[in-house]
């Protein structure tokens, strides 16, 4: 399974990435999609919100199964994915790049260091 | 936790395993989406050998069967298959089954599911006061549903017996891809057309047949099918899953299963009094079928309300429907609520999402 380096992760298996000072984006991992199945809808009901770290900021939704989703550090939610309205199913073929789910501000840039490095994260789930 | 024969062989395919019903079952392969597809448009194969098996034999094994079950199996001859319900005494559902009619007024198998066949056999058992001799093979007892449009046309191949003509609901004994002794059965739980095949696996039965199924229908795209895919499929149909939709403390009458509650039978029948109480004074609540009209995908256990906010009923199964590309659900309303059309809501995690209740099956 695939874990990018240049990601940090949570326990609960999202996943997010700086992209540009204090803005990152979060998704779920490649082990997270595969144990939901089919995505077919992804719940975002916190945009504009700030959420504490290990919050929930929305939901997603499996053919068999609903899943919280949990901020890995303090935010504010700027905007969902607008692509997974239609095409939800990105997600599973593409986690960690076109599967993003929400782009956030982070409160403070240094709470990433306190997640799990990719290496961790294999060894979590392996 | 209990395997069936062909266990192994779903590992092997790198099948999603999980407990069902104490067994450890494939709940998908390729993904939902895919295997239902597969299903709806072409053909694919089930292991449902959880599912229990019994005999029931001898001059009284109909009157049995009359007394347990709702609906009128004397209506069966050879060859002939029925679904059917047993009720308790208080007018709620034992079990969904299917009656098979081997030798007319001596040999039937009943098929219940994996969760009941303990409760449904001793339930039998206790009014068995005629000497019906009863055996519970299903724990010998293998059954492969191979479904789908082109699923029958797969098989044929295999087996003598004409398949491709087999009526909705009757099944013939025959010698399948070289075993003897397979029941053939025209029924399902897709609504997508094909059959089910019971066998006793003895002697390699069971590695023989699948094997054989999937080198005749592996070329023309047959793929193994999970539980997951199972229950989208059925649910399209609106076809009740026990335990979800109907219960022990459901009636055959709320549970949308009237058709399959024969009042007027010769035999009468436990619940029959309540069910005629029932019916004559109108049931207070209904199994609709409805589908969402706002974003949102109703699971078992949600609530349903109406426009005021007010409680009216209970999702008892919800998915996003594969084939329709909508969210869709079953679930029990109060009567004056059930009307096609009407506006309902479903609690989303506290949020009332709209719905509305419509015909079914779905698709």
């Amino acid at each position: 399974m695939n874990f990018p380096a240049e990601l940090k992760y949570t326990k609960d298996h999202e996943w997010i990435k700086l992209v540009d000072g204090n803005t990152a984006i979060v998704g779920i991992t490649e082990f997270a999609q595969g144990e939901l199945g089919d995505i077919v809808y992804v719940d975002i009901t916190t945009i504009g919100k700030n959420v504490e770290a290990n919050e929930v900021f929305g939901t997603v939704e499996a053919v068999k199964t609903v899943s919280d989703l949990f901020l890995p550090v303090t935010a504010t939610i700027l905007e969902v994915n607008p692509i997974l309205e239609k095409q939800p199913e990105l997600v599973n073929s593409d986690p960690y790049g076109e599967g993003w789910m929400v782009k956030i501000t982070v409160s403070n840039p240094a709470d990433l260091d306190g997640l799990l490095t990719a290496d961790a994260y294999s060894q979590l789930v392996g | 936790m209990k395997s069936t024969p062909f266990t192994q062989k779903h590992i092997a395919l790198g099948a999603k395993m999980a407990a069902f019903a104490g067994y450890n079952m494939p709940i998908s392969y390729s993904g939902i989406n895919d295997e239902h597809a597969t299903v709806r448009n072409n053909a694919g194969v089930f292991d449902v050998s959880h599912m229990g098996e019994f005999m029931l034999k001898g001059p009284k094994a109909l009157d049995l069967i009359q007394r347990v079950t709702t609906n009128d199996a004397s209506k069966l001859s050879n060859g002939k298959a029925q679904y059917s319900c047993l009720t308790n005494t208080t007018g709620g559902i034992v079990d969904d089954l299917i009656v098979y009619c081997i030798e007319e007024n001596n040999v039937y198998m009943l098929v219940v599911n994996a969760s009941n066949i303990e409760k449904d056999w001793n339930w039998i058992q206790q009014f068995n006061t005629e000497g019906v001799e009863m055996h519970n093979i299903s724990d010998k007892t293998c059954l492969l549903a191979i479904q789908g449009p082109n699923a029958s046309k797969m098989l044929q191949p295999l087996t003598d017996v004409d398949i491709l003509n087999l009526k909705y609901y009757t099944f013939v004994k025959g010698t399948f891809a070289g075993v003897d002794n397979v029941l053939i059965s025209a029924t399902g739980y897709t609504g997508a057309g094909g059959v089910e095949i019971y066998f006793e696996d003895a002697n390699g039965a069971a590695d023989k047949i699948w094997d054989a199924i999937f080198a005749a229908g592996g070329p023309q795209g047959l793929k193994p099918i999970g539980l997951g895919a199972r229950d989208t499929l059925r649910l399209e149909m609106g076809y009740c899953l026990y335990g979800n939709d109907i219960d022990d403390t459901t009636s055959p009458l709320e549970g949308g299963l009237g058709w399959i509650t024969k009042l007027n039978k010769e035999t009468s029948f436990t619940a029959k009094e309540i069910l005629e109480s029932q019916k004559a004074a109108g049931i207070s609540r209904k199994l609709v079928g409805f589908e969402m009209v706002d974003r949102g995908i109703p699971r078992h256990d949600y609530q349903i309300k109406n426009a005021a906010g007010e409680v009216i009923g209970k999702v008892t199964s919800g998915t996003q429907a594969p084939s329709l590309n909508k969210a869709v659900g079953l679930g029990y309303v109060e009567t004056s609520q059930a009307a096609i059309g009407t506006e309902i809501f479903v609690d989303i995690r506290n949020t009332p999402v709209k719905a509305k209740v419509v015909k079914f099956p779905f698709v």
